[in-house]
Formats: structure tokens, C-alpha cells, sequence
């Protein structure tokens, strides 16, 4: 039996959904946010090291648990595989109210005008389905802003030259600078770069009711045991909950969406806490799932309209899956650099990113996290043996000697990097698993190399006295920052969605998450999911009206 | 870690059901101190960590319970490794006795080392090793150990938080709650 009629469905409590929901329910729309994970808070903080959304020996903490959830991974040979996901190639993303801002790292990075432009300045480039944006850093700037202050960004890019004009600084100041962060901002001037303080969703002083952050060394992949990281959870997501319009519902995995024989979305069928098939009506839906498990729902979503899953009819939905190639270099000092100052990143040169001679794009360098040693003892030099007497001597030697630059490869999509339905495995409520096959450019790893040899030059140039390459390979790409799967555009042929996010061929169905990025940028890529969803929100109230 | 992924099909969909059927137990064997491993398993691993990890001035593997942690994770998320571990220790036993002609554990340490490099490069005698690959057990035995060593005490290993006092990290954490579940051990 079906549920009461909403104005709009939400699928998936996570950056894009977050934003959406709270923006439609403050606006008197009644909005049901379906969300496949649980509701975590700051006491859930464990600070497990083997049990979290980074290191996923003993399980992801904030989900999706290993019992219920599958993919299958095509690998470069061909050979196909079952993973869980605590598998890195999963690709896994945090299944929770949040989605993966409950328990990133923060960087809040504003994309700059050329990231929305790639194919204009860099020409096409082969293998590649590079493209320009069909809107602009123009058009997304005030939504920025708004992200910016709704949420709440610390930091301080006013000597980074390189950033697209802003009209408002940042809320909040930076944190006060570690050993590492002067160490590395000295180094950099001195080589005529433009150091700058990262911008980050975590509170620096009280702001939105809330602390600032304690300096703890679990910072990317745990939650805030203070609630100063800044997510969909504890700022948008309680407002539109606060409205009195929004139904938050936890523990609700979405089956498919629903269309009439006109092809209108009629609403969405789902599975609620007690794995019972819902079927929610709306005027609306939204999907905000994540680049995987978006293409995943509209592939899965078949009518006889849609033969081959809405908004699927020139099969681009699930291409150019991408992410970042991360890469850089690892240092070692001969004195005691770390000062157990959270979070460890701090520091960035957008010097990078973009005119590096005879690339296209590049990456923004930041120093890295805090690493524990359970990380530390998977990264040893070279010339160490990664086990004995030996790797044991080195931890003992060097575990706070060592820096790492690093930075996310503006990758190239691939057309053939792609997220399907698999034809028969299925999950414990038997949906068909996304199936995910591909690989990364060739030229990502050119870029690669480049920026992580500038980032061995910065490290060497701070008085690193051993450093070495972390490169990239050629393996598929996607992971926390998944993108490119239902691209916006504004030929329907070559793109899923339009200019306003709404699936081309479908008038009451929008796709609001990275699965819209045409490409990723050379930064992290929250930010401009956060300011894109409030774009569309902006578009959604101008053009409908709450029943 | 290559093998455990390629599952087939048919075992995917039975996946709930294999589990239970697999025939080993985590109430422990009988006579053993332990949850899943033999006694003599248990032997066997702990002179492998030991060589992962070994003892010198500051504690190896072994004394901060490395063991332990492994033994309580194969009740736990390792599950799907039981029969790699079960099938992987009994082949470095073979190795062993074939080439040495006594057990891993009575080795001297040179030829422990030695026997190790040789599965972690694949140079093993293939006579051992016919249900396991001897680079993949050991790099998922690589795995283990380090996360034993250098993880959080809480699931069993890190004795004493060993590791932690080694690199120099202070403990308990100056800031912030000690907010765990209780500790496995």
C-alpha cells in the first residue's frame, strides 16, 4: 500500500541531499529524505584506527556494513570480482546520515573557472570525453558563498592568487600552524610558490552553536568527537527537520523509481527499517545517492519507457565514472616534525593546477592528515623492506620524521569507466549490485608524475634529507570523491541531466551529487556538490510549488 | 590477496549459508586456549609475526599479542579467511618439514626469515601449496600483523600499547574522551 503523497522525495541524507531537503522543506515543501544508513552523532566518535571510513580493516564504521552490501569489480583483464565494502575497490562511500561528510577530512574547496572550462582551454584529448561544463564558476559562486556560511569554512585563500574571485572571505579564521604547516610555508615561499591556509568545513572558533576543533589526531575518515567538522548532519539536515516539513527516514534503501506509462516519475519504491517494500509517492524526486549508487538507481529503475533504466536512453548513464588520482611525494626530516597538532593538513599551493606545460590541468599540493602508525607502517621508503627487523627500526626511527605532499589529479573521463547493473548478483534485499569496470586516462599518470616531482622539489626544499614518489596507477578510479556518472549537459545525446540537474527526458526526476560533475576538478569536490544543490534548490523553488 | 575474491557466482548467492556450513568453529577446538585457532596453529602464527615483528629492544609481535588479535578477528570480520589461515599455517608447516624437516616454529630465526621471503616472492615449492597462494597468505599475513601491532589495543593486540610507546606517541590521549567498547582479550 502506498504511503501518503509527498512534494519530494530525497534519495540519500548526504552532501547534495542534505542541502536539497533542508531548502525544499524550509520553503513549506513536504520532502520524504530517505537515507540507506543509520543517524550517527559525535558520541559515536570511537576513534577505532582499524574500524572507519579510511582504514576499513575491521569494517567501515559509518557503513554500508559488509553483511548486507556487494558490487562487482571488472578488473583491467577482464576478471570479475564480488567485493565487500571494506574492499578498496568497492569504492566505497560512507552510508549514513551525512554521507561522507559525517566523517571527511573538511577540505572545502572552491573549484577555480577553468575547472568548468577543461575543453575550451585544453583542446580535446584523446581516449577522453573531456567536456566544459554547461555552466559556469559564475553561476555557481553565490551558491559557494552560501555553502561557505551556512555550513561554516575556516581558513584563509587570500594569498592564493590562482583562486576564482570571491565577494566574502571565509566565517572563520585558520587553526594556529603546526611545526609541519611553518616548516612547509617557509619552504614554499622561498621557492616563489603561494602557500595559503586550507579552507575547511570544521570550525576553528564556536560558530552554528558548535566548538571548535580539539586538534585530535583522528580527524579524516572518524567522526568529530566535538562535532567541529561541518557536515549535512549537523547543520542542514537538523534545520530542515526543525521546518517540520522533512521526514528523515533512516535505514531506507531504495529500490527503484517509479514512472506512469507518460514516463513521469510517480515516486519511489523502498525498503524501510524493517526491510519492508515501501512505495512513497511524490510530485518530486531527487537522487543524491552518490555517483555509484545514482547510476546505479536509474539503471535499475526500468519501464517500458525505459527499457534501459530512466533517463538511460542514449546509454550515458554510469560513464565517466571518475575520481582523483592521488598523488605526491613522502619526505623524511632529521628532526621530530610532528607535534601531534590535528589535523595535519593545513597548508596548500594551488601553483599546480592548472598551465603546467603540456598538461591538461593538474592538482592542488596540500601537506597530508595525520598519519597513525597502523597507516605509517604501510608506507616506508623504498629502500626499507616492508616487514623485520628493519621496517620495525624504521618505524621506531622515523614515525614522526616523516611529511607528506599530496594532492587529487584533475583526472580525464573515460567513457568506458562505468558504473552498470550487474546481470545477477544481488544485495540482501535483491537489488542487482552496481558493476564497475574501467580505468583511468593515461595521461592522469603524466599529470601525476609532474605534480608529485613538484611536491618532491617542496619537500626537499624544507629539509627533507630522504623523499621519494607516492604515484597513482592506471586502476579505475572513483572512491570518496566519485564522480561523472549522470553528466550535465545540454545535448541530451551526450549528457543525462540538463543545466538545472533534471534528467532530460523526464520532467519531475533531478540527479543532485557529483554523479552531475562533467569533470572533477584538481580538489577535493564537496564543496561544489554543497554549492550546486543549493543552485538547483534555487531552481526547484522558482519552478514548483509546495501542494 | 588475490583468491578470496574470486568467488564464484553460485557461491556469492549461498553466501549466507556457506558460512555456516564451513565446518570450522569459533567456539575454539577442542583443547586449544584459543577461539579458532589449533594450539598448534597458534605456534606456528606466532613465530611468523614474530619475524613480521620481531622482538629487540622494544617488543615484537608476538608479546603484544598479535596472535590473539588475529584468533579474535576470525571469529569476527576475518570469517572468510578462516579456511586461508586453517589451509595457510598447515602449508608453512609443510614447507617447513620438507625443506627443514622440523615444524616453523622449532626453526632458528634465519631460516624462518628465509622460508618467509621465499612465500612472499612465490618461491616456495609449489608441492605445499595447493589450496593457497603462498605470496597472497603471506601478504594478508603481513596485513594482520601490522594491524595487530601498530592498531588499536582494543581488538586484542598492541599489548600494553607497545607499539604507541615505540614511536613515541603518549598514551592515553592527552585530549578528548576515552570513549571504547570494552576490550576483547
Amino acid at each position: 500500500m502506498a504511503l501518503k503523497r509527498v512534494n519530494a522525495v530525497v534519495v540519500g541524507a548526504g552532501a547534495g541531499g542534505g542541502v536539497v531537503a533542508k531548502e525544499l522543506a524550509c520553503a513549506g515543501f513536504t520532502v520524504a529524505l530517505l537515507e540507506r544508513g543509520k543517524w550517527y552523532t559525535a558520541f559515536d566518535c570511537r576513534k577505532d584506527d582499524l574500524r572507519n571510513q579510511r582504514t576499513t580493516a575491521l569494517g567501515c564504521a559509518f557503513g554500508p556494513d559488509d553483511e548486507r552490501y556487494r558490487r562487482v569489480v571488472v578488473d583491467a583483464h577482464g576478471s570479475q570480482c564480488i567485493v565487500r565494502p571494506s574492499d578498496s575497490d568497492y569504492n566505497n562511500n560512507a552510508a549514513c546520515v551525512g554521507g561522507g561528510t559525517f566523517s571527511y577530512g573538511a577540505m572545502a574547496w572552491r573549484f577555480m573557472e577553468q575547472d568548468f572550462q577543461m575543453r575550451s582551454i585544453y583542446g580535446s584529448v584523446a581516449g577522453s570525453t573531456l567536456d566544459d561544463w554547461p555552466i559556469t564558476y559564475n553561476d555557481l559562486e553565490p551558491y559557494y558563498e552560501k555553502a561557505e556560511w551556512e555550513f561554516g569554512v575556516s581558513g584563509d585563500d587570500s594569498t592564493n592568487p590562482f583562486k576564482a574571485p570571491r565577494r566574502k572571505p571565509l566565517p572563520m579564521p585558520p587553526l594556529p600552524p603546526s611545526l609541519e604547516h611553518t616548516t612547509l610555508e617557509a619552504a614554499a615561499k622561498r621557492l616563489g610558490l603561494h602557500p595559503f591556509s586550507i579552507p575547511m568545513l570544521r570550525n576553528t572558533v564556536p560558530f552554528n552553536g558548535r566548538g571548535p576543533c580539539m586538534r585530535c589526531r583522528w580527524c579524516v575518515g572518524f567522526a568529530c568527537e566535538v562535532d567541529a567538522k561541518n557536515g549535512t548532519h549537523n547543520t542542514v539536515i537538523p534545520k530542515a527537520i526543525a521546518s517540520g516539513h522533512c521526514d528523515l527516514r533512516t535505514n531506507s534503501v531504495v529500490k527503484e523509481i517509479l514512472t506512469d506509462a507518460r514516463g513521469r516519475v510517480t515516486g519511489v519504491s523502498y525498503f524501510d527499517a524493517d526491510n519492508h517494500l515501501q512505495e512513497q509517492p511524490a510530485d518530486l524526486v531527487i537522487v543524491s545517492a552518490s555517483a555509484t549508487e545514482s547510476a546505479r538507481l536509474l539503471l535499475n529503475s526500468k519501464s517500458p519507457m525505459y527499457p534501459n533504466g530512466v533517463g538511460n536512453r542514449y546509454d550515458w548513464v554510469g560513464r565517466n565514472l571518475q575520481g582523483h588520482a592521488y598523488t605526491g611525494a613522502m619526505g623524511l626530516m632529521d628532526f621530530d616534525i610532528f607535534d601531534d597538532l590535528g589535523p595535519g593538513a593545513s597548508l596548500a599551493i594551488s601553483d599546480y593546477n592548472h598551465g603546467n606545460p603540456g598538461l591538461v590541468g593538474g592538482a592542488v599540493l596540500c601537506n597530508e592528515f595525520i598519519r597513525l602508525p597502523i597507516h605509517a607502517a604501510f608506507m616506508p621508503p623504498p629502500d626499507v623492506p616492508r616487514w623485520g627487523g628493519a621496517h620495525k627500526q624504521y618505524m621506531r626511527q622515523f614515525y614522526k620524521r616523516s611529511v607528506i605532499v599530496m594532492g587529487p589529479v584533475q583526472e580525464m573521463p573515460v567513457y568506458d569507466s562505468r558504473v552498470q547493473v550487474d546481470p545477477l548478483a544481488r544485495d540482501f534485499w535483491g537489488i542487482p549490485v552496481a558493476r564497475l569496470s574501467g580505468h583511468r586516462h593515461p595521461q592522469d599518470l603524466v599529470t601525476a608524475k609532474y605534480v608529485a616531482e613538484r611536491a618532491q622539489e617542496w619537500l626537499r626544499e624544507a629539509g627533507a634529507t630522504q623523499t621519494w614518489l607516492r604515484l597513482p596507477g592506471l586502476d579505475l578510479s572513483g572512491g570518496q570523491h566519485q564522480a561523472g556518472t549522470c553528466r550535465m549537459g545540454n545535448d541530451p545525446k551526450s549528457s543525462v541531466v540538463d543545466t538545472h540537474c533534471k534528467v532530460h527526458d523526464v520532467d519531475n526526476l533531478f540527479v543532485v551529487d557529483a554523479s552531475v560533475h562533467v569533470t572533477n576538478g584538481g580538489f577535493n569536490p564537496v564543496l561544489t556538490i554543497l554549492a550546486n544543490a543549493y543552485r538547483v534548490s534555487d531552481f526547484l523553488l522558482k519552478n514548483w510549488k509546495p501542494a | 590477496m588475490g583468491w578470496y575474491k574470486h568467488l564464484s557466482r553460485r557461491q556469492f548467492i549461498q553466501i549466507g549459508a556457506a558460512a555456516a556450513a564451513s565446518g570450522v568453529s569459533c567456539n575454539g577446538p577442542f583443547a586449544s586456549p584459543w577461539r579458532f585457532l589449533t594450539a598448534a596453529e597458534a605456534r606456528t602464527l606466532a613465530a611468523v609475526v614474530d619475524q613480521i615483528i620481531p622482538p629487540d629492544h622494544d617488543p615484537g609481535a608476538d608479546w603484544a599479542r598479535v596472535v590473539n588479535y588475529i584468533d579474535i578477528q576470525l571469529c569476527g570480520p576475518f570469517t572468510r579467511w578462516q579456511n586461508a589461515y586453517r589451509d595457510g599455517l598447515a602449508s608453512i608447516d609443510r614447507s617447513s618439514r620438507a625443506k627443514y624437516h622440523r615444524d616453523f616454529a622449532l626453526l632458528p630465526s634465519d631460516q624462518q626469515f628465509a622460508l618467509l621471503r621465499a612465500m612472499e616472492s612465490s618461491e616456495v615449492s609449489p608441492d605445499a601449496w595447493d589450496r593457497v597462494s603462498p605470496a597472497a597468505f603471506f601478504d594478508l599475513l603481513l596485513n594482520h600483523a601490522m594491524q595487530g601491532f601498530y592498531g588499536d589495543s582494543r581488538h586484542g593486540g598492541n599489548r600494553d600499547h607497545a607499539s604507541w610507546k615505540m614511536v613515541g606517541l603518549s598514551y592515553p590521549q592527552i585530549r578528548g574522551r576515552q570513549h571504547y567498547e570494552p576490550q576483547n582479550s
